[in-house]
């Protein structure tokens, strides 16, 4: 099992995509776990009356808000936490709840297929984000509510995704070899079944923790999130009521961005990349850079070439035409 | 014009004397319903195995023949239990098998395998050869891991690979090698009753041989009992004692492979037999090539299922549906009219 892990992050580091995912993803998971021992001011202090609205400068990096006098800087590294605690924690409870319910109705298949099934119908015409933000409003707004909604509002694709996998490997051949072996279904469901759809939940949490990000930040920007949390959806929210644009200071909005870019693109990095590993019909690296170099290998080429035996035609009928 | 004896007495009848059956069936139906185009249409179904009564006995080969979708993996299934019968019963040594409590068929289960037609898809990707071949020992329990890993590299050395090989992964592997691996975690446990599911088919011609005769190897130091399941109606003249020719679900011709070969009684038989090539160009082989498809297993022609693609059909045979029917010593036929058409 150990070596096998261990070929899974090799495969994925020496994945062009993977690596850059991975690079970003690890600076972003530092940031989070020592950003006590990061930031050079205490975010939450907003006793600062003295120096609000500050320029960048050497004492203040990103200089400090306007309303409150908070470091900037420092609320930028706070806010990796929430970022990636929504998004991980999210991703990962969407995977578990997903790869259950996906493997019961695979596997165990009728009635209990049909019950999951018409549950997932459900859900997936309920649109999640007003609803969010209903049941925010209900329940309250701490971190722990926006997990669990979007943790039992995000599993139904992926119940989906995994149950289709799983009727597949059902009916396969090694299957059927290890039930005339005497195997129990718990054996079946777990050493053949779910390591053939492993792959797809790995996925599956990288994707859905950037999506979840995405939401999270988009949710505190409506002022839906913990009020009481630094994340950056928060920040873009203070800097827009604050004034920011008003009185130019675009660092101020500018740094959550990055810092929300940084999160999304790097889960979002590692997803492809596992795609592609996972997918060998996914072209690897089939990006707009490769598509100008097949363009400039048979297009451009071509062209060149009928230029070329343009130019070399034309003197000769020149001169023709001179001795006409 | 040959005369026939024909005796109405049943194959089970006849062999339930002798101890010396391993499995046998009686009157076995795998039917499956299909989804009806009313809500309140008339039920059908597929009729895949339809009133199948065979006996195998203990060490021989029995070959089962037939064309494609004619029931004989169905059969092979509802065998080996891992298909309910609609109707009728398998007895393996002595006990229905559908009747037994869930231990004790996992117990007789223990005494039967099955090696697949192809052997790409029936090993595990993602698990090397020696979880593959030890998986059914792990399963049953009672072997510590040294035995486990002893018994691998003997069942290894069994049927003909390296222990080089112990950790590599079938993706590694040609299909030869692979269909080896197969065999090995299939007598794994030491069966008495092994299903060989078209075991070349899916393989390269110059490899057909190689497993053939390991598998005959194995057979003679094992003593186990085949069912050999095939197209190749040269393979099974070679290693099977006891032949069964099956037609859309239903037995058309049983018993003794020479003399099914030597004097086929049932024209489809003649047709299959027909189409085997022979090496021997200066022999002019008459051919019978059958016309039209196959019929749909669901709307089964009335009658005796062949009569639509018989060239000796006649009234009866739209009508009435034969029965098994001893035709020799150890030869039994579904036909009206047995022997018609044979010249001589």
């Amino acid at each position: 099992m150990k070596k096998q892990s261990n070929n899974f992050f090799l495969r994925l580091w020496r994945h062009p995509k993977g690596r850059t995912g991975i690079i970003i993803a690890m600076l972003l998971v530092f940031c989070a776990v020592f950003a006590a021992y990061l930031a050079p001011y205490d975010p939450y202090d907003v006793t600062q009356r003295a120096e609000k609205g500050l320029s960048p400068s050497w004492s203040h990096p990103l200089g400090t808000t306007i309303t409150t006098g908070q470091d900037i800087f420092s609320m930028l590294i706070y806010g990796t936490r929430v970022s990636l605690i929504v998004g991980l924690v999210t991703g990962i409870c969407t995977a578990f709840l997903g790869a259950l319910m996906g493997l019961l109705a695979g596997y165990v298949g009728g009635f209990v297929d049909s019950l999951i099934m018409r549950i997932v119908d459900i859900m997936l015409v309920i649109p999640t984000l007003p609803l969010t933000i209903v049941l925010t409003n209900i329940f309250g707004k701490s971190y722990f509510m926006i997990i669990f909604i979007f943790t039992v509002f995000g599993w139904t694709g992926l119940a989906r995704v995994i149950r289709s996998q799983v009727l597949v490997l059902k009916n396969s051949n090694y299957v059927k070899a290890a039930e005339l072996a005497g195997a129990s279904r718990w054996h079946i469901m777990f050493r053949h079944i779910l390591p053939g759809v492993t792959h797809l939940l790995i996925m599956s949490t990288a994707l859905t923790s950037a999506g979840i990000m995405v939401a999270e930040a988009g949710l505190s920007f409506l002022g839906l999130g913990d009020p009481t949390a630094i994340s950056w959806g928060k920040m873009l929210a203070d800097a827009q009521s604050g004034g920011a644009l008003l009185f130019g200071h675009w660092w101020w909005i500018i740094a959550p961005g990055i810092g929300i870019f940084l999160s999304v693109f790097s889960f979002m990095r590692i997803g492809l990349a596992l795609e592609e590993m996972f997918n060998p019909r996914m072209k690897q690296g089939a990006g707009v850079r490769k598509l100008f170099k097949s363009l400039n290998n048979t297009y451009i080429q071509g062209i060149f070439d009928e230029m070329n035996e343009d130019a070399a035609g034309k003197p000769a009928d020149g001169k023709e035409a001179a001795k006409a | 014009m040959i005369t026939v004896s024909c005796a109405a007495i049943i194959p089970w009848e006849v062999n339930t004397m002798a101890d010396n059956t391993l499995i046998r069936t009686e009157d076995l139906c795998v039917w499956f319903p299909v989804r009806r185009a009313l809500p309140f249409g008339k039920r059908r179904y597929v009729k895949a195995v339809d009133n199948v009564s065979i006996t195998i006995e203990k060490g021989e080969t029995f070959g089962l023949v037939g064309e494609s979708g004619c029931g004989k993996s169905t059969l092979a299934n509802a065998l080996l239990g891992m298909q309910k019968p609609t109707a009728g019963k398998v007895y393996f040594k002595g006990k229905d098998l559908n009747a037994l409590s869930i231990k004790d068929f996992k117990e007789a289960r223990r005494d039967m395998q099955m090696i697949f037609q192809d052997p790409f898809s029936s090993l595990d990707p993602r698990w090397d050869v020696y979880r593959l071949i030890s998986e059914p020992m792990y399963i049953r329990g009672g072997y510590t891991k040294e035995q486990m890993e002893q018994e691998v590299l003997r069942l290894l050395k069994l049927v003909g690979l390296n222990e080089d090989d112990l950790h590599r992964y079938p993706s590694e592997f040609s299909g030869g090698q692979r269909q080896r691996i197969g065999i090995a975690r299939a007598i794994s446990l030491h069966p008495d009753f092994l299903v060989c599911d078209e075991p070349v088919s899916a393989l390269d011609v110059s490899v057909h041989a190689q497993i053939l005769n390991l598998l005959m190897e194995l057979q003679q130091e094992m003593n186990m009992t085949y069912l050999f399941i095939s197209h190749n109606l040269a393979v099974v003249k070679d290693i099977c004692k006891n032949l069964c020719v099956m037609y859309l679900g239903q037995v058309m011709e049983t018993g003794d492979t020479q003399e099914i070969f030597n004097n086929p009684l049932h024209p489809y038989t003649r047709s299959l037999l027909s189409a085997v090539l022979s090496v021997n160009l200066d022999e002019k082989q008459e051919r019978m090539i059958l016309k039209g498809e196959i019929p749909s297993p669901i709307d089964a022609p009335k009658g005796c299922r062949f009569c639509t693609r018989c060239p000796y059909a006649s009234e009866k045979c739209h009508q009435e549906t034969p029965q098994l029917q001893q035709c020799g010593e150890k030869h039994f036929i579904a036909c009206h009219f047995p022997g018609i058409g044979m010249e001589k």
